[in-house]
């Protein structure tokens, strides 16, 4: 049983494995790489507990292919954190109990880093339609959205 | 000596402050481990053969094929988990659930697993066994399941709890009433009655974390069982009965857990696991995929709920009765019990009659469900007081208030109320600035009222003290939603030192005594006892060494802030000892420092809540928007303000999410037919407003700081105070939840012919 050669970046570092075809990025991320931040809510693409960045772009690592990370740059929440230093982002997370349970939380912080790269002075109903594509059952969204408004006004410096 | 754990007012210090919580850090960088991101050496991937029939006597299987595929290391039927239950049928409902024995009753119910190399060759595997089944009709609505001529499930089940027994089986296991007082007299007093039938469909926890557990069984009969788990001790006790294993050799660890909301009070598949281990020799890594979550782990009960509710001109409520109809799945269980027992405790009434009937359907077996059961009945209730409150021109708070239960009431299931929060969350409703925000056309406001008895349970706790002074304080009882901060914060408080100096942590079932699992809201209010009571012991033998550092009588020391100081005109000199001086001479006092607890927490207080919610609906396609939604809960006392504000806020979510979308939708053929999150829809953060929370602090009597549970209450009014507001908006009232688009347009379309 040969697998598929795959060079990527993760994280900014380099890594090489070998995957089967039908293996998603998840599986590897978690199975082969022991990368256990992204988490399997549904691996239909509905919960977004699986969300990486994908060549800058954010995907479900559950609806993308092991084999399809060849030459690309992945992001995952284990490299979210500069060392000891959190992003602003985690660190609102805990002071605003932005989680509970806390397995929704490493996709909420990709989706949430990626928002505010993409619009950092985003409105309430911007916010809530940004992270629409993740669930969570704990909070009720209340306290999720409430760290992305007190992230966006320290990173303004407000 | 037994804990005595009564109130008594006191200033806090820690208590009630809003630290970060202590596995927050692991939790945002993606470090916390949940139930699937647990590996063992060696392990292989268990999977589950599931039934595709609703109903279907199995009448053989043959495994040989996939015994035979390389890579398969195990494969199990019912016939490898043999029935040890000695007669215990609930027990016994629980093997049968795990694997069907005779019968498949549900879809989705295990019919055999495979444990192999890895998942392809697993699933390779499933395909290759063959199961003869002979379709038998089926039965999944609760109504139908009662009518005589239904397909019966469990064929010599006779209805318990009337007198005199039924001569023939059906499928009403157990019947259970409630009340006092003379109904129909009452009734005679009414000038206005409000009498319906309510509907609710079944819903599910939706917890995002599927269940995962990998189980290592030696051949020296001892076990490992790493499993997200809501109670580690529980599932010990279930998968040790069910397996012939010792309890004391199987030990479980309890992962983080994402999420359970009463779905990970029961095994479903950890017992298959360890059956799997125990034929492969190896340890057994199994994780449900969503779909199997929703086929084939426990819902919560579709129901039908018949109400009808008096009161005289004034005001006052002459009559109330309730007949609850509640799907338990294939087998028997106490849920409409429970929601005949919670229909009308909001109230004080002289004369109330509740009759609770347990259905079984063809549909998997019902778990707890948040405050399980009482959601549904307060939909019923409060829809049919809220209609009444508009017959008699009442505003519906005001009559509400005229009749809610008070301290001394005797409730409509029996005890007689304490000190409640019932009265001051209506008056805070009342004065509350969201009665007053302005309604546009189409919208509607409601309100409604929820309750939860709430639970204590065996809990024990140990709290040691490390030699640097901080303290290390396990608990048994599973972190849900932050538990490790408030008792943290517990800690700190009994013992005086910082809160930072406090590490909580969830020990496995070898290192602590027996814990309830954490469900009834009871894993802050009961291990709280235990931690106060464990921290008392240690501060207890802190002073006696400190008595003896100073060659004093103990009954000379006393311990302040944090310090063992000694008093009286003959030693009030001594310089004071604090956590860190005496931890740090312990070796020469007597050696390590900790305090114990083991104790049943009693008397966890009632809890009350008042939701308000304000709605617009589409009249063209009958869809609608959540504008407003404010919460007002007793918490007796709020150990972390803000995690308590979270399940008040979590609760209500999923409340809307009942009340709005969420249902399970059976074919004719008897399978589910949306098992996944894209047609089950939960709430997503663009469907929701912010939620408003106020927390009431009426002081539990029995509990040290006056802690009453949190958790659950917060899902009990949103059906009510959602449909409430439909209702107004649409000037129709609706009386089957969940309130589709399709269903709000056909309540409309009726409306208007």
């Amino acid at each position: 049983m040969s697998g598929i050669a795959v060079s990527t970046t993760i994280n900014g570092d380099d890594v090489e494995y070998l995957c089967q075809a039908e293996e998603t990025l998840l599986d590897v991320l978690r199975d082969r790489l022991e990368l256990t931040g992204a988490k399997e809510g549904c691996g239909t693409g509905d919960c977004g507990a699986c969300s990486v960045m994908f060549d800058g772009r954010l995907v479900c690592s559950c609806l993308v292919l092991g084999a399809e990370a060849d030459g690309c740059e992945i992001e995952t929440i284990e490299g979210m954190a500069n060392g000891e230093e959190l992003h602003p982002l985690q660190t609102k997370f805990i002071e605003h109990a932005a989680l509970q349970c806390g397995i929704c939380t490493p996709g909420f912080l990709i989706a949430a880093k990626d928002l505010l790269e993409r619009n950092p002075n985003p409105t309430e109903e911007e916010i809530r339609f940004g992270l629409a594509g993740n669930l969570c059952r704990c909070t009720g969204y209340d306290k999720i959205v409430r760290a992305m408004q007190d992230t966006v006004k320290e990173m303004k410096g407000v | 000596m037994e804990f005595d754990a009564s109130y008594s007012a006191k200033k806090f210090k820690s208590v009630g402050t809003r630290p970060d919580r202590p596995d927050g850090v692991d939790k945002v960088t993606g470090r916390a481990r949940y139930g699937a991101d647990f590996n063992m050496p060696g392990q292989l991937i268990g999977l589950i053969l599931r039934s595709p029939h609703a109903h279907a006597k199995i009448k053989k299987i043959d495994t040989s094929k996939a015994e035979k595929l390389k890579g398969v290391k195990a494969v199990i039927t019912a016939a490898d988990l043999p029935d040890l239950t000695g007669g215990d049928s609930d027990l016994y409902d629980i093997l049968d659930n795990c694997m069907a024995r005779k019968k498949a009753l549900y879809d989705g119910h295990a019919v055999a697993a495979v444990a192999a190399i890895d998942a392809k060759t697993a699933k390779q595997a499933l395909k290759l066994i063959k199961v003869d089944y002979k379709i038998l009709p089926h039965v999944t609505d609760v109504d139908q399941a009662v009518d005589p001529k239904a397909p019966l499930i469990q064929e010599k089940l006779v209805t318990g709890g009337v007198d005199p027994k039924p001569t023939k089986p059906s499928n009403i296991a157990n019947v259970s009433q409630y009340g006092h007082g003379n109904t129909d007299k009452g009734f005679k007093s009414a000038d206005f009655i409000v009498e319906r039938n309510y509907k609710t469909e079944q819903t599910h926890q939706g917890y995002i974390e599927p269940h995962a557990c990998v189980a290592n069984v030696s051949s020296d009969g001892s076990a490992d069982l790493w499993v997200c788990t809501q109670g580690h001790f529980v599932y010990r006790q279930n998968c040790a009965d069910l397996l012939g294993l010792d309890v004391s050799k199987l030990r479980v660890t309890a992962s983080e857990i994402g999420g359970g909301f009463g779905g990970k009070t029961h095994v479903w598949s950890e017992p298959v696991a360890l059956a799997l281990s125990r034929k492969a020799g190896r340890p057994v890594k199994l994780t449900m995929t969503r779909d199997e979550v929703f086929r084939a782990s426990g819902p919560a009960s579709a129901t039908s709920i018949d109400v009808k509710i008096g009161a005289d001109k004034n005001g006052v409520i002459t009559a109330a009765v309730a007949t609850l109809r509640y799907s338990c799945g294939p087998y028997a269980g106490m849920w409409a019990e429970l929601g005949a027992m919670t229909s009308f405790a909001c109230y004080d009434l002289k004369n109330v009659k509740t009759i609770g009937n347990e259905v079984l359907v063809n549909r998997p077996k019902t778990a707890a469900y948040r405050a399980p059961s009482a959601p549904m009945a307060a939909f019923a209730v409060e829809s049919a007081i809220d209609e009444l409150a508009h017959k008699l021109g009442m505003d519906p708070v005001k009559f509400r208030i005229k009749n809610s239960a008070k301290e001394g009431s005797k409730s409509s299931y029996g005890p007689v109320y304490g000190p409640i929060g019932i009265g001051p969350t209506l008056e805070a409703v009342k004065r509350h600035p969201h009665m007053k925000a302005p309604l546009g056309k189409n919208q509607g406001r409601g309100m409604a009222c929820g309750f939860w008895f709430n639970f204590g349970g065996q809990t024990c706790s140990t709290l040691n003290i490390g030699a640097d002074g901080t303290a290390t304080i396990s608990v048994g009882t599973i972190d849900v939603g932050g538990s490790r901060a408030s008792l943290s914060l517990i800690a700190a408080e009994e013992l005086g030192i910082p809160y930072k100096h406090i590490k909580a942590v969830v020990a496995d079932t070898s290192t602590l005594g027996y814990n309830d699992m954490t469900d009834g809201s009871r894993g802050t209010f009961s291990s709280s006892i235990a931690t106060i009571s464990a921290a008392r012991n240690a501060v207890s033998v802190m002073k006696e060494r400190a008595a003896k550092t100073w060659d004093i009588p103990v009954e000379n020391v006393e311990w302040e802030n944090g310090h063992a100081v000694a008093k009286g005109k003959k030693y009030g000199n001594l310089p004071k000892l604090s956590v860190k001086d005496i931890a740090a001479a312990a070796g020469n006092t007597g050696g390590p420092i900790a305090g114990h607890s083991e104790l049943v927490a009693d008397g966890a207080g009632v809890s009350f809540a008042t939701h308000i919610c304000d709605i617009e609906v589409d009249p063209e396609t009958g869809a609608t928007k959540v504008l407003r939604y404010t919460v007002v809960q007793d918490a007796g006392k709020a150990v972390h303000p803000t995690y308590v504000e979270g399940q008040y806020q979590g609760g209500a979510a999923q409340g809307i999410g009942w009340a709005l979308n969420e249902e399970y939708i059976y074919g004719d053929d008897g399978r589910l037919q949306n098992s996944g999150f894209l047609d089950y829809r939960i709430p997503v953060c663009s469907d929701l407003p912010m939620i408003d929370t106020k927390i009431l602090e009426i002081p539990n009597p029995n509990h040290p700081y006056g802690v009453r549970g949190v958790g659950e209450t917060s899902i009990v009014p949103p059906l009510a105070a959602v449909a409430n507001a439909v209702s107004n908006a649409a000037n129709v009232r609706m009386t089957h939840i969940p309130m589709s688009p399709p269903r709000i347009l056909a309540a409309l379309n009726a409306e208007k012919n």
